[in-house]
């Protein structure tokens, strides 16, 4: 096991499953089943063919000369940014679906931040004919409104959050709330590795694709499995699982998760939880999150809507807190001004919360010979607005 | 008169096979900082049996509306889990009826688990129902402590909730079950079903050791009632609620709805 996690769904202090009795029936029944289904043969083979076929893997790796040379080291990008949809989410919904099919379930909930776990999970409704209905913050859905459009284009419902924030921390409220009121026949697909276990697991395992093919890519192009560096951006922080999955114990690999600090860790507009939050429970496990001291959760900011999380999944905490992966945050601007560098550099626009994993690159310092993955989780087509608002290019 | 120190009013009021119990809950702080004791006071005069006071929380995924947006104004107003506590110093002496309080985990988790069991203790609050702490989590972690300050956990169960786990939640539990009467979230508005019976009869049926109290969709006379028929009592939450967002005179609205649930009288 890449993660070191106990029968009750821990990393260390950090995991379990914090949820009412309304929602034990479902969570038990997925904690008991997940592994015995997707270790299944006939459940792998669909799934590898479906990430082949359908969602075009295995996604590239691709060496960047250029930005390799303006920061003296050899950097490779993940492109998962290639993917169907743009973006590693689908990785993780086309898991899910997979599984519930296998639960005899008959109706797909899911929350979303930027859209693009609502794209991917209405993307896989759509595939397998099942109904689907998504939350999202009624903020979010203003500042990401194409997604929102693509996500109905796909037949998908698109539910505003409308309580608190209205952003990605409210439509995953909603959609706890909905699958309360609809414990038998809906499967609740979340899409980062936070919730109740078994979630934080099943996603990482959906996720760990990506660091599975690095690691077979890397030992082609370089003659080494292993790099030196990897680097992701943390939401919640389902790209850095799939991305760190087979390198956890590897220990001279540096793994690095990039928070976004907003405008200023300390401009009070915020979302960089391990500088800021303290242990705490949210949203079913128990983690790291941002909140006051009497407990009440704060509200994040970034300037990327799939950033603009309160909390950190478990496993990540639990990275933290252990010192095996190194934590760092770039700013709004950092962000912008790393995106606006890889299209220029490379002709790759990325997405403005991958942006903050490319702009880590200029704060960490390197040896020529050093081999640097950056998981380029997601492609910048839905961030165009905000780059052509607030980008310096 | 002075009470020993180890009678519990809620093993009293749980213990005698008493029907018809009428817990309301309500949102401490709301509608106005200041409010709390005064409810509290008149619930008892009115007529309630049992009160539960709710710890706002900005994120409750069990609650529907009308209960998010009291916590919302509760925490606007200033709430907190100190202050609450203070209140409750002062006011809860003069009160006869047991009070538990309902809160979701991460609050009482900053404050410190101890910390809460002790001030708890010391204000004569009785029991706690905190949605988002599992069963297992709790007998594992908590449960001594709670033990220590004679505090009881009131554990939910639901629709979905199977006949081993309810006899396993009925073992580990202390004064009563609180069963939610649907699969949903507080607030819904529905009614009774015939298929709501039928869980019911089978709780019935089950000879639990403790009694159950229905909680979820319980707003009125009638539906009081028809709880009652099936358990030792029922919980109104959102329509009390409902009552205090709307009251011009707290205690005479207050009054109002109590003698209308329980005697259908206005």
């Amino acid at each position: 096991m890449s993660f070191p996690i106990d029968t009750s769904g821990y990393y260390g202090p950090y995991g379990g499953a914090f949820i009412p009795e309304m929602l034990f029936p479902n969570v038990d029944e997925l904690r008991n089943r997940y592994l015995d289904i997707i270790q299944d043969p006939d459940f792998q083979a669909r799934f590898n063919q479906l990430l082949r076929d359908y969602v075009g893997r295995p996604s590239p790796l691709f060496f960047a000369q250029r930005l390799s040379e303006t920061n003296g080291c050899k950097i490779y990008l993940k492109r998962e940014d290639l993917n169907h949809t743009g973006a590693h989410k689908i990785n993780n919904t086309i898991g899910q679906i997979l599984v519930a099919q296998q639960l005899g379930k008959e109706k797909i909930i899911a929350e979303t931040g930027a859209g693009q776990h609502g794209v991917a999970t209405a993307t896989v409704c759509a595939l397998m004919g099942m109904e689907c209905i998504v939350y999202m913050g009624e903020v979010d859905m203003k500042r990401q409104r194409p997604n929102v459009e693509r996500m109905k284009l796909l037949g998908a419902q698109v539910r505003p959050a409308t309580s608190g924030s209205r952003t990605l921390k409210d439509a995953t409220n909603e959609a706890l709330r909905h699958w309360i009121n609809h414990p038998v026949d809906t499967h609740y697909i979340i899409g980062s590795v936070v919730g109740p276990h078994p979630y934080p697991d099943m996603v990482t395992r959906f996720q760990s694709v990506i660091s599975e093919e690095i690691k077979i890519q890397l030992e082609q192009q370089e003659g080494r499995s292993n790099p030196d560096y990897v680097i992701a951006c943390v939401g919640g922080g389902s790209n850095a699982a799939g991305a760190f999955y087979h390198f956890n114990q590897e220990q001279k690999v540096q793994l690095i998760a990039v928070e976004a600090a907003g405008r200023g860790l300390e401009s009070g507009y915020s979302a960089a939880t391990t500088s800021l939050g303290k242990p705490g429970v949210l949203h079913g496990s128990k983690t790291i999150l941002m909140q006051t001291d009497d407990g009440q959760v704060v509200e994040p900011y970034s300037i990327s809507a799939g950033l603009d999380y309160p909390g950190i999944g478990p496993l990540h905490a639990y990275l933290f807190e252990t010192g095996r992966a190194r934590f760092l945050s770039a700013t709004d601007q950092q962000a912008l001004d790393a995106g606006i560098k890889l299209s220029k550099l490379e002709g790759i626009i990325p997405a403005l919360e991958t942006a903050h994993a490319l702009a880590a690159l200029d704060q960490m310092s390197f040896n020529s010979d050093d081999v640097v993955v950056v998981n380029l989780s997601g492609r910048g087509d839905k961030d165009l607005e905000t780059y052509i608002e607030k980008g310096k290019y | 008169m002075e009470k020993p120190a180890n009678s519990r009013r809620i093993s009293d009021l749980m213990g005698k096979n008493n029907k018809n119990i009428l817990s309301i809950y309500f949102t401490a702080g709301y509608p106005n900082l200041g409010d709390t004791t005064e409810i509290a006071r008149h619930l008892q005069q009115s007529g309630a049996d049992l009160i539960e006071i709710g710890i706002p929380y900005s994120d409750p995924v069990a609650d529907g509306p009308t209960i998010q947006e009291s916590n919302q104004r509760a925490l606007e107003n200033g709430m907190n889990l100190d202050l609450l506590m203070n209140q409750l110093k002062s006011s809860l002496p003069s009160l006869e009826i047991p009070i538990i309080l309902m809160g979701y985990f991460n609050p009482i988790l900053q404050y410190g688990v101890e910390r809460f069991c002790a001030d708890c203790r010391q204000r004569n609050i009785e029991g706690l129902i905190i949605p988002d702490l599992p069963v297992q989590e709790y007998l594992t972690h908590y449960h001594h402590i709670f033990k220590q300050y004679d505090l009881h956990n009131i554990f939910l169960i639901t629709p979905q909730t199977s006949d081993a786990r309810i006899r396993w939640i009925d073992e580990n539990s202390e004064s009563f079950i609180y069963a939610v009467s649907d699969a949903s979230i507080t607030g819904a508005k529905r009614g009774i079903s015939d298929r709501q019976k039928a869980y019911f009869e089978r709780l019935q049926s089950m000879k639990l050791k403790h009694p159950f109290i229905i909680g979820f969709g319980i707003s009125d006379h009638k539906t009081f009632n028809l709880a009652c028929k099936f358990a030792n009592g029922a919980i109104i939450g959102s329509a009390f609620i409902n009552v205090l967002k709307q009251a011009k005179d707290l205690e005479s609205a207050i009054h109002q709805f109590v003698q209308s649930v329980k005697y259908h009288q206005k």
